[in-house]
């Protein structure tokens, strides 16, 4: 058996058609399901047919709705932008585990700190922000920054770590000064895993981006499958979950070609 | 002023030990260094000759004495000490240009103009370019500029290393076992490339080695350090039990490591400077050298 070999090599095509069996499995499971749900009763709602699908996709896509929004364009701008201001946050978290890598004082003012503030269960805040920050944008995204930006903090601060100390030492020797160590040194060679960890955590912001929508919102994706699941309105529930699975798996794709593009040095390493 | 560049006065290094207490890693190192000098140190494992580098590099602190550099204490690592390292002596996100010019780039411009690319800082760096380039020549890593480390071999990485500490034009170069992970004819290709460079800019260096041979070759002052030696109040930890310039000039013909005066004195200190098992007593030490 091929499959319990570890020196199994499979060619191109099988390759190909191994992956693409549990999609193929997937689709058709649904396919039949849908279809004998609705040989017993033609208006089932809870597995509907890839033609409502997609007509209920199409409704959301390029029909106005009664206040004349083309609702999922609105909803992906709204939640776009959370999730992007998020994202630019998270350069500030970098920044601060950098300098505490990097820079004792800062690494004995925040570690512990910061250390403890990770463990703190962000969706538990959740009433705690809407109590303080109202039911605004800022409740939402303080909700991300509370749930992430540790992680990010954290990583960062052990990659810096982890970086030779022969190379500080180096630079030092060079004439670079403390920061210009941090900046220049240590920054660059740690970038490409930090970039990968915040591509890692994209779900995590993802996350806490709907469940901040689903609880107060009056437009984006999590709001908007919270809002016709009392419809049970699964036509357009599924086609929204695949829209932002799809849109996830482009941000991270995205982040994987820059890597490979930016930081080209670091692949190949003898 | 002193004549020396580099003074070790009455250096002490100790470590706490698990057990409580403290072992003594160096005893008492009095050195003095004129410039110019090409110091090798050898001793057996674990008698503290990294250690005395990384105190001259300014990493580490000793426990007692002071180390001085043209007549000013030694204070945190900086730009008058290069070094090369056995590993780890390259940033590997730079390409082997970048990595030569790095500390010519950080000079008189700070963080922002650099960011910014002002006019001032592109000269400033068309010509560090040119200067690197002329390292890269003299290196014979002419065409390896656009490289990154990853893609050289161990002993053109370690040529770059040296380009990236020589270029600036450091006081004292430190080398600590920089050839300790290369095959055995790239270490003897580097033994030569180092006298040669030695030779060409007046350096000064302290080369630090485990290889006895290399460090009698390479030297025009050699110092033996080592544990293991008698003296009558029992003390611990290592001292310099042997300073002295190998005869027949420096740099020397390859040809002098196969010489009968060569091989006596290899010998020689082998025996006892090197053998755990030979203690050689404190007043027996051959500290011949005329600055020892």
């Amino acid at each position: 058996m091929n499959f319990f070999r570890i020196n199994a090599k499979p060619g191109k095509i099988t390759g190909i058609l191994l992956s693409a069996s549990l999609f193929l499995l997937a689709i058709l499971g649904y396919a039949y399901t849908s279809h004998v749900r609705h040989q017993e009763n033609p208006q089932d709602k809870v597995v509907p047919t890839f033609q409502a699908m997609g007509e209920g996709f199409y409704r959301t896509a390029f029909e106005e709705d009664r206040k004349g929004d083309l609702r999922l364009l609105i909803d992906t701008i709204a939640s776009g932008k959370r999730f992007l201001i998020s994202i630019a946050l998270m350069g500030i978290a970098v920044l601060i585990g950098l300098h505490m890598g990097v820079l004792p004082y800062f690494e004995a003012l925040l570690l512990r700190f910061v250390t403890f503030f990770d463990k703190i269960p962000a969706l538990a805040l959740l009433p705690i922000l809407f109590i303080i920050f109202g039911l605004g944008e800022l409740s939402k995204i303080a909700l991300i920054v509370i749930g992430v930006f540790p992680t990010i903090i954290l990583d960062t601060y052990l990659r810096a770590k982890a970086v030779p100390r022969e190379q500080i030492t180096k630079g030092l020797t060079l004439g670079a000064s403390d920061l210009e160590v941090a900046y220049n040194i240590v920054l660059p060679q740690i970038m490409p895993g930090v970039l990968d960890t915040i591509r890692l955590n994209f779900k995590a912001i993802i996350l806490f981006l709907i469940a901040g929508e689903s609880l107060s919102a009056t437009v984006g994706l999590g709001y908007r499958i919270f809002v016709v699941r009392r419809y049970i309105a699964m036509d357009i529930i599924i086609p929204y979950v695949i829209w932002m699975s799809v849109l996830a798996f482009l941000a991270d794709l995205a982040v994987r070609q820059f890597i490979r593009w930016r930081y080209h040095w670091q692949f190949e390493e003898a | 002023m002193s004549d020396y560049l580099l003074e070790l006065d009455g250096v002490f290094k100790r470590y706490p030990v698990k057990t409580g207490g403290e072992k003594t890693i160096l005893n008492n190192i009095d050195l003095r260094v004129r410039a110019g000098e090409f110091i090798s140190v050898v001793g057996p494992s674990g008698c503290g000759k990294s250690t005395m580098l990384r105190m001259i590099l300014g990493s580490e602190q000793p426990s007692e004495g002071s180390l001085r550099i043209d007549g000013e204490p030694i204070d945190g690592p900086s730009r008058e000490r290069g070094i090369v390292f056995q590993k780890y002596s390259l940033f590997p996100h730079l390409t082997v240009l970048e990595n030569i010019i790095f500390g010519l780039d950080l000079e008189e411009f700070g963080l922002l103009s650099r960011w910014l690319r002002t006019p001032g800082y592109r000269k400033h760096r068309r010509e560090s370019a040119v200067t690197a380039q002329e390292y890269l020549e003299r290196m014979q890593l002419a065409g390896a500029g656009e490289k990154y480390p990853h893609e050289l071999s161990g002993g053109m990485r370690q040529r770059v290393a040296i380009a990236q500490a020589a270029i600036m034009e450091p006081r004292i170069l430190l080398m600590d076992e920089p050839f300790g992970a290369l095959d055995d004819s790239t270490r003897q290709e580097m033994q030569l490339f180092m006298l040669e460079l030695w030779e060409r800019f007046k350096m000064t260096v302290f080369f630090v080695t485990h290889d006895l041979e290399e460090a009698l070759f390479l030297g025009s002052r050699v110092l033996v350090l080592s544990q293991y030696y008698e003296s009558d109040d029992g003390s611990e930890g290592a001292k310099i039990v042997t300073d002295k310039a190998p005869p027949g000039g420096h740099p020397r013909p390859v040809e002098s490591k196969y010489t009968a005066e060569f091989g006596e004195l290899l010998g020689q200190i082998r025996r006892n400077g090197l053998d755990p098992a030979v203690r050689q007593h404190v007043k027996d030490f051959d500290l011949s050298h005329r600055d020892a």
